[in-house]
């Protein structure tokens, strides 16, 4: 089964925790927080469970059309929104129990003071392929 | 073409004996089982312009040469003395009895089932990692450690062990079910496999989901439209339905049910018999499926079989016994809302069905079925409405 870790820049419950952006973290602490990120992917590929990553950079707009002839709108960067996704990792894992543990793992990532930034990870399943034998 | 000599399913036929015979001349299964898999990327290399003589021969040899080079890249690794050098006597034990245990290594009960289904695929199957990857949609290396990882964990398990025969069986059903695809044809592999498992032992649960697996691959053509739109068993174009899988499927599952050791693939194959033997749905026997969902729920137990009796209750007794029935049924269960909104637009509920359907659209696991409960919602609202 696959699921989306999905990381936000912004949204989700509120933080029990409030910490400074990571800007204002000290380098080794932006350092191990980084590596514990790559070390959890490494895991992951070592058990046979990853699938794909990918960053997001927080600029971008939303975008729609304004009907034929007429120039697409635009709206962003995101100021306004509430909900901004950061990036994903897709697993694929043996049960929902395991997708919630490994989700567990990576909020566990280290922040400044070393002890975990206990961020919300939000964990979505994807649809897959339908099964052939239904009836 | 050359390659008409050899296709590629007559090479993968071909692995399982050469494992054996690796593993009969002393190598251990983990290290046989990559040399064997090293020598079969090359055969599908080279095979097309230079077709051996001798297929199984070329890659016993391609495939212990390639064993030897590791161990003694290992051997040298760690400073010790290489023990394994000649090419004992192989001896008189049949290569079926090497591919029946393969099976069971590779399905064993220690494995998840992810895992047990690459490892099947790669040692008993003979795909290479990259199709098996494809096919699950993961990367090649998580595909390599998730199979590197399932033979540590069955290393020191004998080859001579009797076996799980249901969990084998349990591993072969979910190839058939569960997948992607890629450029392999999962469903069509599943059944060579069944097959050859069923030519390997003498079974009648065996035989039961050889039966299942072609009853159901034979509507393969009428299950899907246009742009790979789900269509359900009731509006098949059953004139597409494949007769002669049809009638394999009959034969082998009337054998296995004169045996007299029903288990639960065989009484799911005789459901899927029934369904292949009406030409539609109003003229389906529909009594006598319902029996087979009783006999399936004394066997299993599961409650998805008791959701799938009410849904077929409901065909031989009316939409309200049905009901009657799904009221017994848990309803967090997948499937439960799309059956129960089925009954409720059967019953007149049209309301209630097109709620029944919008639920089961949202808690559909793949994007055929969410799509197909979305037009169903759809569709019952504007008879609501007109």
């Amino acid at each position: 089964m696959k699921y989306l870790l999905l990381k936000h820049y912004r949204g989700g419950p509120t933080p029990i925790v409030d910490h400074a952006p990571m800007d204002r973290w000290t380098p080794s602490e932006v350092d191990a927080h980084i590596r514990y990120m790559r070390d959890f992917a490494a895991g992951l590929k070592r058990t046979g469970e990853f699938v794909g990553e990918l960053a997001l950079s927080p600029e971008g707009a939303f975008v729609r059309t304004d009907g034929p002839g007429r120039p697409v709108v635009t709206d962003g960067p995101f100021a306004e929104t509430k909900d901004l996704v950061a990036g994903w990792m897709i697993i694929d894992v043996e049960s929902w129990d395991r997708a919630v543990q490994l989700a567990g793992e990576l909020s566990a990532a280290p922040g400044p003071g070393g002890g975990p930034i206990h961020e919300w990870l939000e964990v979505r399943p994807l649809l897959t392929a339908p099964p052939t034998v239904t009836e | 073409m050359a390659l008409s000599i050899v296709d590629d399913s007559q090479v993968r036929e071909l692995v399982p004996a050469v494992i054996g015979i690796l593993v009969r001349r002393g190598a251990d299964f983990a290290s046989a089982e990559d040399a064997v898999q090293d020598a079969l990327i090359r055969a599908l290399e080279t095979w097309p312009a230079d077709p051996p003589r001798d297929p199984k021969g070329w890659l016993v040899t391609a495939a212990w040469r390639r064993f030897l080079d590791a161990t003694r890249a290992e051997t040298s690794r760690r400073g010790r003395e290489l023990v394994v050098d000649a090419e004992p006597d192989v001896g008189p034990v049949p290569a079926t009895d090497d591919t029946l245990r393969l099976y069971f290594l590779c399905a064993s009960p220690v494995l998840a089932p992810a895992s047990a289904v690459a490892l099947t695929l790669r040692a008993v199957g003979g795909l290479t990692t990259r199709q098996i990857a494809t096919a699950y949609l993961v990367p090649e290396a998580t595909m390599a450690q998730r199979i590197s990882r399932a033979k540590r964990r069955i290393a020191g398990q004998p080859l001579d062990r009797s076996g799980d025969l249901p969990t084998v069986l349990r591993v072969l059903y979910l190839v058939f079910n569960e997948g992607y695809g890629g450029d392999v044809d999962l469903a069509a592999e599943a059944i060579r496999l069944a097959r050859q498992l069923a030519v390997l032992t003498d079974d009648a649960e065996v035989a039961g989901l050889l039966a299942l697996m072609l009853l159901h691959h034979a509507r393969r053509a009428s299950r899907t439209g246009p742009a790979g739109r789900l269509i359900p068993l009731a509006a098949q174009d059953r004139s597409r339905w494949d007769t002669h899988l049809v009638a394999e499927g009959v034969t082998i599952l009337q054998h296995a049910l004169a045996r007299d050791q029903l288990g639960e693939y065989q009484a799911q194959a005789a459901i899927a018999a029934l369904h292949a033997d009406a030409p539609s749905t109003a003229e389906t026997d529909w009594v006598q499926i319902v029996e087979w969902y009783d006999e399936l729920l004394r066997i299993t137990n599961s409650p998805v079989v008791r959701l799938n009796r009410a849904v077929a209750l409901g065909e031989a007794d009316g939409p309200h016994a049905g009901l009657a029935a799904l009221a017994t049924v848990a309803p967090d269960l997948p499937r439960y809302a799309a059956a129960a909104a089925y009954l409720h637009e059967r019953v007149g509920d049209l309301a209630r069905a097109a709620d029944l359907y919008a639920a089961a659209a949202r808690g559909a696991t793949s994007v055929a079925e969410r799509d197909h409960l979305t037009r169903e919602a759809a569709r019952t609202r504007h008879r609501l409405r007109s």
